[in-house]
């Protein structure tokens, strides 16, 4: 078996279950087979499904750093499967608020995301990602052509927006959105690094 | 009214702790039996020391709701005490070990009486009530709690406040060994809050010293609390140790945090949102009910407005949040 088979047919099956456990473990919490959800279950899962939403952002980031870091060009054949995670996880904590917060009050939900700043700024996010995952196919891919990169750059908006949106939720203990800010700041900072030398010639992108 | 016991405890949480209780609260009760012969009538407020102690002798009150009452799990396990932590379940996890006893609470400023009390003596001259209430979170979300405490009322009278006093300020422990949360600076610490005399006096409020019958939990504000039901959660200030009256309104721990989005009155008020969320609607948390755990609209001052509004009929509400 050759390497790009056995990433496809043994390493890419494995990795898409262990991105599934985070979400495996909310059901199992959510039915108190593998824990349970405290007193407040809607918060407990909404916060959940948000932290993997951000942590997938990073780890869709950083694949690019990675491989050029360590010269592991195979990780490239991961990065749209683990984008797809962290679209999949920030849809699941949208329908959780849509779902089990709002209660699908249609009048409720439009004046908070109109009105409440880092409810606008997530659901921003939210529609970046949504067309990111719907031009992620290979044909949408060649169809766009330099678009598709230009759209597939808005993930850094994305880890931006999704910093700030948790930002602007904390009463006083900023300390997990830091660590976020703190990330970010670094896989941005490498990219502008890495960036400044000529143009590179079209290649990798993205 | 059901009690329930918490059911997760593991026996390795408590043995070794209640069997020291056990012993000390023999001999307590072996004491109280005794006084009950010799004056069988007013007792006063006695909770004895230890975890899950029984509070003796409370009395029902008037101003408790009939809503379904929480789970005892609830209430003690999802809360706010950034002393202990700022995660909802910290406080639980946190607070165990925590002593609420030796304990004093100091009593100054513009009144008659002042000085140091010991918590038993503090609370001795008044009658322990229970007042089932509800709790509304800044956050939107609420419980109904049933506290177990005495009128702020008759206490502040008993300390003969003078005609300076405007205002009643409290304060929370500052022990950065005894609660680990005060180690890092998530607020200014010590907690501290306040009310206008007025509504110190007011007859729902409260200090709390005990839950669903037993001394208040740790991670609740043991040993004393204040307990105000028309305001948001945070006005109940937990672990007091100093109460004093003023001239001038007291500094508020959320209000200098910050103070567009916390008031000093901080009364519950569906019609002004804090800037972040709205305030119109509110999760009435229950473990019990499905996940769909029902969202309920905020009243006005919490449902307490034929209590408390006339205490605010000359104040620009949106103003003075």
């Amino acid at each position: 078996m050759d390497s790009i088979t056995q990433i496809r047919f043994i390493w890419k099956p494995i990795v898409f279950l262990a991105c599934l456990i985070p979400f495996v473990h909310v059901v199992g919490d959510l039915y108190g087979i593998t824990g349970d959800l405290g007193a407040n279950p809607v918060e407990a899962i909404l916060d959940r499904f948000g932290n993997w939403g951000i942590r997938f952002v990073m780890i869709a980031l950083a694949v690019t750093p990675l491989r050029k870091i360590t010269g592991w060009n195979w990780l490239a054949r991961f990065r749209r499967m683990l984008g797809l995670f962290a679209f999949f996880y920030v849809l699941m904590h949208f329908l959780t608020w849509f779902y089990l917060d709002q209660q699908m009050l249609w009048a409720s939900m439009v004046l908070d995301i109109a009105k409440r700043p880092y409810i606008t700024v997530g659901f921003t996010a939210l529609l970046l990602l949504t067309a990111m995952a719907i031009t992620s196919t290979s044909g949408m891919r060649r169809r766009l052509g330099r678009r598709w990169n230009t759209l597939h750059k808005s993930v850094y908006v994305v880890g931006v927006l999704g910093v700030v949106h948790y930002w602007w939720q904390v009463k006083s203990d900023f300390r997990e959105p830091l660590i976020y800010a703190a990330i970010l700041a670094l896989l941005l900072g490498y990219r502008l690094m890495t960036s400044r030398p000529k143009r590179q010639p079209q290649a990798t992108a993205a | 009214m059901l009690i329930k016991k918490p059911s997760d405890i593991k026996p390795s949480e408590i043995t070794s702790h209640s069997n020291y209780l056990n012993r000390r609260q023999i001999i307590k009760a072996a004491g109280l039996i005794g006084g009950a012969a010799m004056a069988p009538a007013a007792m006063g407020a006695v909770v004895p020391e230890g975890q899950f102690a029984k509070i003796p002798d409370i009395r029902k009150s008037e101003y408790s709701t009939d809503e379904k009452v929480n789970p005892y799990d609830d209430i003690v396990t999802y809360n706010n005490y950034y002393e202990f932590g700022t995660g909802k379940s910290d406080p639980y996890r946190n607070a165990q070990d925590f002593e609420p006893r030796p304990w004093t609470i100091t009593v100054d400023g513009e009144a008659e009486v002042t000085g140091t009390f010991d918590f038993e003596d503090f609370i001795k001259p008044f009658d322990v009530e229970e007042r089932i209430y509800r709790m509304r979170c800044v956050e939107a979300w609420s419980m109904v709690i049933p506290w177990n405490g005495i009128a702020l009322a008759d206490v502040v009278k008993r300390f003969r406040p003078t005609s300076k006093a405007k205002y009643v300020a409290f304060e929370t422990l500052y022990d950065k060994e005894r609660m680990p949360g005060q180690r890092w600076r998530s607020l200014d610490w010590p907690y501290r809050e306040g009310l206008t005399i007025e509504e110190a006096t007011n007859p729902l409020s409260i200090l709390a010293i005990g839950l669903y019958g037993e001394a208040l939990p740790n991670q609740n504000g043991a040993p004393i609390r204040l307990v105000v039901p028309w305001k948001y959660g945070f006005k109940g200030i937990k672990g007091i140790v100093r109460m004093s009256f003023t001239e001038k309104q007291p500094p508020a721990s959320w209000n200098m945090q910050q103070p567009r989005e916390y008031g000093f009155y901080a009364n519950v008020n569906p019609n002004v949102d804090h800037p972040r969320w709205s305030q119109a609607y509110e999760r009435r948390i229950s473990s019990e009910s499905s996940i769909l755990a029902r969202r309920i609209p905020t009243q006005m001052f919490n449902g307490y407005g034929e209590h408390v509004a006339h205490l605010y009929k000359d104040l620009d509400l949106r103003k003075y949040f």
